[in-house]
């Protein structure tokens, strides 16, 4: 797993993280070594005070086909791809990704989802929870490259509890990991391989990610602290 | 959720609905390489059975160990019950070794609620006397929903939809038979009228029990008037081990009045579903030609079992275990 891409949106690593990270640091746009693209008011979507639109519609739409590229580049035209989104918003980023391989290569991708509710590390933190959907595609995993998709990394433990709902279900040949918004904070040692955007944030402040699919709009959006 | 699982009207119906949600995805662990999750591991469940079991204490066993938890078999005969030891006693010595649940079978009504009382853990009702037994009406609330469920905003009978978050509302189940003994029936009249279906039971006078006009459902004695309008037919077995009394003349005069054999089904509608919640008596209450049909749900009742009981044991162990239960 590398994720060196000479993209220009791209940063190797997330700018200034650790835990902890308190009181300072609270801009949400502007990292170091960005693009330096959201900024402009993108019209302060609803979602509440308190919350700033760190991504517009257009920039989630060019992150996923710039990821759809680099997929088909990393993996020599989506061979034996599976993209495996997790619930909720990761699957639906999923299938947009692979709605678009579609259109480029004009191969099909199968899509599936995979729910790490089971595998969570926290669940004795909270009531239990529902559990969300889990399918895997009719040919499986076994041998494939299994691309991972979710909205945000942070802590990465959702990703630990991922990589091992996946061995319960097969062996891959290998497996990568897109998501559309890096936030940093990592509590394990795991890293994307496709960002759609690193987000330098407070450990403090949360990051939503809204889609069409099931908010109504595409936004990106980021918070001050308890919302 | 409940902290206990005593009756099956304690459910809610957003609390049934999510165990039923919850089951349909655990389902899929069966057909996956390693039919095991690692969720409840380091979490000890104590099968405690004074009544004799097959089909629940093991549907228990394998649900509890699909989910990692440890199992410890705890049965009445060979036992320090069988030297005289009571119900609270036993629930001592099983809350000294720290049980996080226990799945109680007890010949009296009752057993599991007063066992709340002694354990720390959860506590689940495999079947109490002659009162309830919640865990086999949600199975047969799973099955059903299975076969029968609506598509949403369809109303048709479909198989394959997807129908998370739906009940089983408009549809006419009948329950015929031993109605008085069974527990069976008490938790499914409460949780299937839960979940919006009609419920209809059907016995003989002597097997109807006395308050049943307090219960959610209708009541009849005539069999062949339900037929045509019962989307399930869920037929009990007579329980000639509680009956202490001549109920009906014959073996052969219940058959004829109130078993369902090949003719009965013949009349119920094409899409009718039979159900069981097993052991059967063949030729009593369901013939042979009828529990082998393709209409019989009674070896899929057994496999949801087990998915149903992850689902509970999930749901009520798989959280925090203080706090908002």
């Amino acid at each position: 797993m590398c994720a060196m891409r000479p993209e220009p949106v791209h940063e190797p690593g997330p700018s200034g993280q650790g835990h902890g990270v308190q009181g300072h640091g609270v801009q949400g746009h502007g990292g170091p070594g960005d693009s330096g693209v959201q900024a402009r008011p993108a019209a302060p979507r609803p979602g509440g005070e308190g919350w700033k639109a760190v991504l517009t519609p257009e920039e989630i739409r060019r992150a996923l086909t710039r990821i759809a590229h680099e997929i088909l580049e990393r993996t020599h035209g989506g061979e034996g791809v599976v993209l495996l989104g997790i619930p909720t918003r990761g699957v639906y980023l999923a299938r947009r990704l692979a709605a678009r391989i579609g259109e480029f290569e004009g191969t099909a991708v199968p899509v599936g989802s995979l729910d790490v509710t089971m595998h969570r590390d926290d669940l004795r933190l909270r009531p239990a929870r529902a559990l969300q959907r889990t399918q895997v595609p009719p040919d499986g995993v076994d041998g494939k490259t299994v691309v991972l998709v979710d909205d945000v990394l942070f802590s990465g433990r959702t990703i630990r509890a991922a990589l091992d709902a996946l061995n319960d279900l097969g062996r891959p040949r290998s497996v990568q990991l897109a998501v559309l918004v890096d936030r940093g904070h990592r509590e394990l040692p795991i890293r994307a391989d496709y960002v759609g955007k690193n987000l330098p944030t407070a450990h403090r402040e949360k990051v939503r990610v809204q889609l069409a699919e099931i908010d109504g709009e595409d936004s990106v959006l980021l918070g001050e602290v308890d919302q | 959720m409940n902290r206990h699982l005593i009756s099956a009207g304690d459910l809610s119906r957003d609390d049934a609905i999510l165990i039923l949600d919850t089951a349909e995805e655990l389902a899929s662990v069966e057909g996956r390489a390693i039919r095991k999750l690692p969720t409840l591991r380091g979490l000890t469940v104590v099968n405690l059975f004074y009544e004799d079991s097959t089909r629940t204490r093991t549907s228990f066993e394998a649900a509890a160990k699909r989910l990692s938890a440890d199992v410890i078999n705890f049965s009445a005969k060979g036992s320090s019950v069988a030297k005289g030891e009571s119900l609270k006693d036993t629930a001592l010595t099983l809350e000294a070794m720290g049980a996080d649940a226990v799945v109680i079978r007890h010949q009296a009504s009752g057993a599991p609620r007063r066992l709340t009382d002694w354990v720390s853990g959860r506590v689940v009702n495999a079947g109490d006397g002659t009162h309830e037994h919640p865990t086999q009406a949600l199975l047969d609330a799973f099955t059903i929903r299975q076969r029968l469920g609506r598509a949403e905003g369809t109303g048709l009978y479909g198989t394959g939809a997807d129908r998370r978050g739906q009940g089983l509302d408009g549809l006419r189940v009948t329950i015929v038979g031993d109605v008085l003994h069974s527990r069976v029936a008490r938790s499914n009249v409460l949780l299937l009228s839960t979940l919006g279906a009609q419920v209809t039971v059907v016995a003989p006078p002597t097997l109807m029990p006395l308050a049943v006009e307090t219960w959610p459902c209708r009541a009849s004695y005539d069999l062949d008037a339900e037929l045509g309008k019962s989307d399930v037919m869920m037929m009990l077995r007579v329980q000639q081990e509680r009956m202490t009394a001549a109920y009906f003349p014959t073996i052969r005069e219940y058959r004829r009045r109130y078993g369902l054999d090949t003719g009965r089904m013949a009349l119920l509608p094409e899409h009718a579903i039979v159900m069981h919640p097993g052991p059967m008596n063949r030729g009593v209450e369901i013939a042979a030609e009828v529990a082998d049909s393709d209409r019989s749900t009674i070896v899929a009742q057994v496999a949801n079992g087990v998915t149903v009981r992850m689902a509970v044991l999930y749901l009520m162990l798989g959280g925090a275990t203080e706090g908002a239960a």
